[in-house]
């Protein structure tokens, strides 16, 4: 495997809650690498530990043991002020409740984590008024998250992710409280982010999300049961994912929708 | 209908009769308008085609119940090729329940694994259909079609969770894999 080329690595991971007899490992000996440009999926029922798994890659939570590197550093032995600046400029995260500031508009909402960052004023507004164009929403920048619809929020949240240029985006549950309008709303932009060469790690029990992904692992009691490749390498030129496996799909579906014997 | 029966086979040679019980037994009430007629007929042609050979018990007046019928090489050939098929779009749900069951009680291979190769090609297809769905203006006809296609593919990926959790419980030695 080629380290230098994995943006998040994980190695031996285990997490337990609890202690004594009751004590469960969530996250149970797990190593991972996600390379630069892959939009990842981990799918499994609730409980399963992918949540855990999640916040222990993008540096939320510590692990019990093994080790988990972000860009070649590795971030489980950090400090709690250097995990939180880790957390700052490399990673954006996406949550099912979109976990917006109520008393911020839109726009101010984005830009928090850039001013938080160290930016000015004026650049955090500048790549604010950017990203909220880049996911729809230019006309509601002024508007506070009570009067958005959850869709709406959702982009709201996904721009706010992207607004530190983060390494990789992880992603909980992102469609968890969306209808089928506003999921597609939200896998069209995780579509356009994976061309654009971003690195995604999405947690889901939506199989039509984790179907997007370029690679979907399996979890079941904290281990993985299943790493299927479904398309592409993930090498972030973003030219072969959507395109290349629009050859003959409809032939493959053709059955389905009656059109053959 | 044909490998259903040959891969019921796979476990042990069989009476018609009893090959007709198993099959009741497998599909529950879905099973329920099978007759027997149907498994000699399927028997017979199976035959024909040299994909079972049939062995009448000793001394007994040539009644079809008393025939014992057994898988030919030929046979066996075809069962490990329509186990290891991964079939779709073809939304018969019965045919890879019975695969499941005959896979298990042969013991020819892993129903956890029928189910992982199941599940990847369904994903693929999914994943096609969602692009294809992305790809589409909102509102538009073909949208609509594929957001049926999708949500078929997606009800029949959580038919085939409800299989991997019932046949992983079903053998332990599933853990290894």
């Amino acid at each position: 495997m080629n380290v230098s080329s994995a943006v998040v690595r994980a190695r031996g991971l285990v997490r337990t809650h609890g202690r004594g007899p009751g004590r469960v490992r969530a996250v149970d000996e797990v190593d991972l690498e996600v390379p630069q440009g892959q939009t990842l999926a981990v799918m499994g029922p609730s409980g399963c530990g992918k949540s855990t798994l999640l916040h222990l890659l993008g540096g939320l939570e510590r692990p019990t043991g093994g080790e988990v590197w972000m860009d070649g550093r590795r971030i489980d032995t950090l400090s709690e002020r250097a995990l939180a600046r880790m957390r700052r400029r490399s990673v954006g995260f996406v949550f099912q409740a979109f976990h917006l500031v109520e008393e911020l508009t839109a726009a101010e909402n984005v830009e928090l984590p850039a001013l938080l960052a160290g930016r000015s004023r004026r650049q955090a507004r500048r790549r604010a008024s950017l990203l909220l164009e880049r996911v729809g929403l230019a006309d509601r920048a002024r508007h506070l998250p009570s009067r958005l619809s959850g869709g709406q929020r959702q982009r709201v949240a996904v721009a706010r992710a992207l607004v530190n240029d983060p390494l990789v985006v992880f992603a909980d549950e992102p469609t968890g409280n969306l209808d089928t309008a506003a999921t597609l709303d939200v896998l069209r932009i995780f579509e356009d982010l994976r061309a654009a060469g971003q690195t995604l790690v999405i947690v889901t029990h939506d199989e039509r999300v984790a179907a997007t992904a370029d690679r979907l692992i399996s979890m079941r009691d904290g281990m993985f049961v299943d790493d299927t490749r479904l398309a592409g390498t993930g090498t972030g030129t973003g030219t072969g994912t959507g395109t290349g496996t629009g050859t003959g799909w409809l032939g493959g579906l053709g059955g389905l929708i009656g059109l053959e014997g | 209908m044909q490998d259903a029966v040959l891969a019921m086979l796979a476990k042990e040679p069989s009476h018609g009769y009893h090959l007709h019980a198993r099959l009741r037994r497998v599909l529950g009430p879905l099973g329920e308008s099978m007759n027997r007629g149907q498994i000699y007929v399927t028997l017979a042609r199976l035959e024909r085609a040299g994909l079972v050979v049939c062995e009448r018990a000793d001394g007994l007046p040539e009644r079809p119940e008393r025939k014992v019928y057994a898988l030919t090489p030929a046979g066996q050939q075809r069962v490990a090729a329509w186990l290891a098929e991964v079939g779709w779009p073809k939304p018969d749900l019965a045919e890879f329940h019975l695969k499941l069951a005959a896979a298990a009680a042969a013991r020819l291979a892993d129903p956890v694994e029928l189910v992982a190769a199941q599940r990847r090609e369904l994903l693929r297809h999914l994943r096609e259909a969602q692009q294809a769905a992305l790809a589409e203006p909102a509102g538009s006809g073909a949208g609509l079609l594929l957001e049926g296609v999708a949500l078929r593919l997606q009800a029949d990926l959580r038919w085939l969770d409800a299989c991997e959790r019932a046949w992983s419980g079903a053998d332990d030695e599933v853990e290894g894999g």
